[in-house]
């Protein structure tokens, strides 16, 4: 039973579903923090960069990473590993904060994101960095190749699941969608899609270069078990990926969660500044970035 | 106002466009029924690997024998060539080797960034075949692939075999599968022409075999080509001119050595292939030509740049030079 649109920051204090406790909340929040600071970091060693996009999505990433994934950091290659396929391949920074918040990418490494040789490039690839599961970035590949996992993991006995990343701007690809029905034709209940909904894409506002919505529709008539929730409140995500979870068996229906983020969140400096695919930040602004980060985030936390 | 004469000259039959894949067997010729499948089926018996894949094609692609050998590691896609290769990607990306068959056209046309990307960069073993080749279909260029191998030539890891008759797909089956990385097959389904058994062949990964001897001529020819080859250097031995006859299943990576070997002579060198005279077999020979520095001239025997008309195969053969009597016709105008 799909549950419905929960459109807003939960406030403080709310109590949600059976076993999404206060320390699970505050264990994903605090790894969603570190997951922005090093975005930030890894921006500010290029000057440039996808960090709305990172900041906006780093709930998804703490709480999948940091809550559901079953991996082992020193062998990322481990057969029964769940997957994650990061689609959107500029995602990457985000995704590399969250690697090195897992462990399986050293902290220090993050700043050598972007840079020459580095195991890190701007767009996420398999053969470069150890945890990628895919090379991402030519955008509605990831769902297909996920549905290609789901299939070969089930075939060969695994109860692994596939979870693959992807953002909005990919539902206006047609491979998004033929995925989306072999996922459920073949009824691959083990694979979870997670959409990154920040309604913006690199021509604009997503509604103004090719409307997606209504979304949850689309994909329920797919025949996709579908949540949408508030991406950037933790508690909603643990509870949208716990109902994923419950019901995920070799053979059931596909499950998608879809995430209404905000870009640039949890840096009011970014939160307000103009939305942009690619966001512009000048040099003096990164230390202004972190300090409203860490407040926001203390703030938050002591509240 | 026109007049209709009464005196009815008695017409040759009309030949027609027939079925979507007409069989390029000469009659009588001797022929393997659906050798792809066959071999898929014997390849995945020795290798619990081996998977298999169509996107809305199955019969039409003899994965159809592999699909009801095996219906437990058999995957229909549906008419969706990104999914079917990003799913084949997918597949191999946990260690299972995929047959992932279509038609040529929309796998090279329509699925190449899932291929080049999901398949080839990653260098994962998956197995692209691809029905109706070339000019192996009287429908029109909507069917006819007269630039896969152009496509597909430009794309790293791509390892492309185009295979002449049932012997070369029965051989190459396993290999394909043995070998690490990405293949594209230029399948031949149905009724495949049994050609190469009668000249001591077998089929190499990535290896040129010399066929027959011959002093005046050299044939570079790859796919159902070869066939052709063969029956024109029979031919032209009626006129006197000894042809020799050099197989190149492996369009990439290609056996220069071999070919370059038997094309530095005094010989005239001439290419066959089923496929447009752009980015094909020609240019492939012609590059290593060039490279090796040899100054030497290269005729090809090739479809036009252009997009071929619809009908009936043997009408488009002959009209676009594929047809054996052309074929000779040409030498005997090059050799003057």
């Amino acid at each position: 039973m799909p549950t419905e649109t929960v459109q807003d920051a939960a406030p403080q204090g709310q109590t949600y579903q059976a076993g999404v406790t206060p320390e699970r909340v505050d264990k994903i929040s605090a790894a969603a923090y570190r997951i922005r600071h090093h975005a930030l970091n890894m921006g500010e060693v290029q000057g440039q960069g996808y960090v709305g996009q990172a900041l906006g999505a780093a709930d998804m990433l703490a709480t999948v990473y940091g809550d559901q994934l079953r991996f082992r950091a020193e062998d990322p290659h481990w057969e029964a590993r769940d997957r994650f396929l990061l689609s959107t391949g500029h995602y990457a920074i985000g995704h590399y904060a969250a690697l090195a918040e897992a462990g399986i990418v050293p902290v220090q490494e993050l700043e050598t994101y972007g840079s020459d040789d580095s195991r890190l490039p701007m767009s996420g690839m398999s053969t470069y960095t150890p945890g990628m599961e895919i090379s991402g970035g030519s955008l509605g590949h990831g769902l297909t190749i996920a549905v290609g996992m789901a299939l070969g993991l089930r075939y060969q006995g695994s109860n692994a699941r596939v979870f693959n990343f992807l953002s909005d701007g990919e539902l206006d690809e047609g491979s998004t969608w033929e995925a989306a029905m072999g996922a459920h034709h073949h009824q691959l209940g083990n694979l979870t899609a997670m959409v990154d909904i920040n309604a913006l894409q690199a021509d604009g506002k997503t509604d103004t270069v090719l409307r997606t919505e209504p979304v949850t529709e689309k994909w329920e008539s797919f025949g996709w078990y579908t949540q949408r929730v508030d991406g950037n409140d933790v508690g909603a995500l643990l509870a949208a990926f716990d109902n994923a979870a419950a019901q995920a068996a070799a053979v059931g229906r596909p499950s998608v969660i879809l995430c209404d983020t905000k870009v640039g969140r949890g840096v009011p400096l970014l939160e307000e500044r103009e939305k942009a695919h690619f966001m512009r930040i000048e040099e003096h602004e990164w230390q202004v970035c972190r300090e409203q980060l860490t407040a926001g985030y203390e703030g938050k936390a002591s509240a | 106002m026109s007049t209709t004469t009464t005196t009815a000259t008695p017409a040759k039959p009309k030949l027609k466009t027939s079925a979507m894949i007409a069989s390029f067997a000469d009659p009588g010729q001797k022929t393997s029924s659906a050798p792809f499948g066959h071999a898929l089926v014997k390849a995945a018996q020795e290798n619990d690997r081996i998977v298999g894949l169509t996107a809305d094609l199955g019969k039409y692609t003899d994965m159809h024998i592999f699909a009801q050998a095996f219906p437990e590691r058999f995957f229909q896609m549906g008419m969706a060539e990104q999914l079917l290769f990003g799913a084949a990607a997918g597949l191999a990306e946990t260690g299972l080797v995929p047959f992932a068959s279509t038609y040529s056209v929309f796998a090279a046309r329509r699925a190449y960034d899932f291929l080049c990307l999901d398949a080839a960069e990653p260098n994962l073993n998956v197995n692209i075949v691809g029905g109706l080749p070339g000019l192996t279909t009287g429908y029109g260029p909507s069917h006819q692939a007269t630039e896969d191998m152009a496509i597909f030539r430009g794309m790293p890891n791509l390892t492309i075999v185009d295979p002449c008759d049932s012997v070369d797909i029965e051989q190459a089956v396993p290999q394909l599968a043995a070998s690490e990385g990405p293949t594209y097959l230029r399948l031949l389904r149905g009724n495949v022409p049994t050609v190469l058994d009668e000249y001591g062949y077998t089929f190499e990964l990535g290896k040129a075999k010399v066929l027959r001897g011959g002093n005046d001529v050299v044939f570079i020819s790859s796919g159902l080509m070869t066939m052709r080859a063969l029956q024109a250097a029979e031919a032209l031995a009626a006129h006197n001119v000894d042809v020799a006859v050099v197989h190149t299943p492996t369009i990439k990576p290609f056996d220069a050595e071999t070919v370059l070997a038997e094309i530095n002579t005094g010989r005239l060198a001439v290419t066959l292939e089923n496929h447009s005279v752009v980015g094909g077999l020609f240019e492939t020979v012609a590059s290593a030509v060039v490279t090796a520095g040899l100054g030497k001239r290269v005729v090809p025997v090739a479809l036009p740049d252009q997009f071929l008309d619809a009908g009936a195969l043997p009408t488009l053969h002959d009209r676009y030079g594929l047809a054996t009597d052309r074929i000779v016709a040409k030498v005997l105008a090059e050799l003057g």
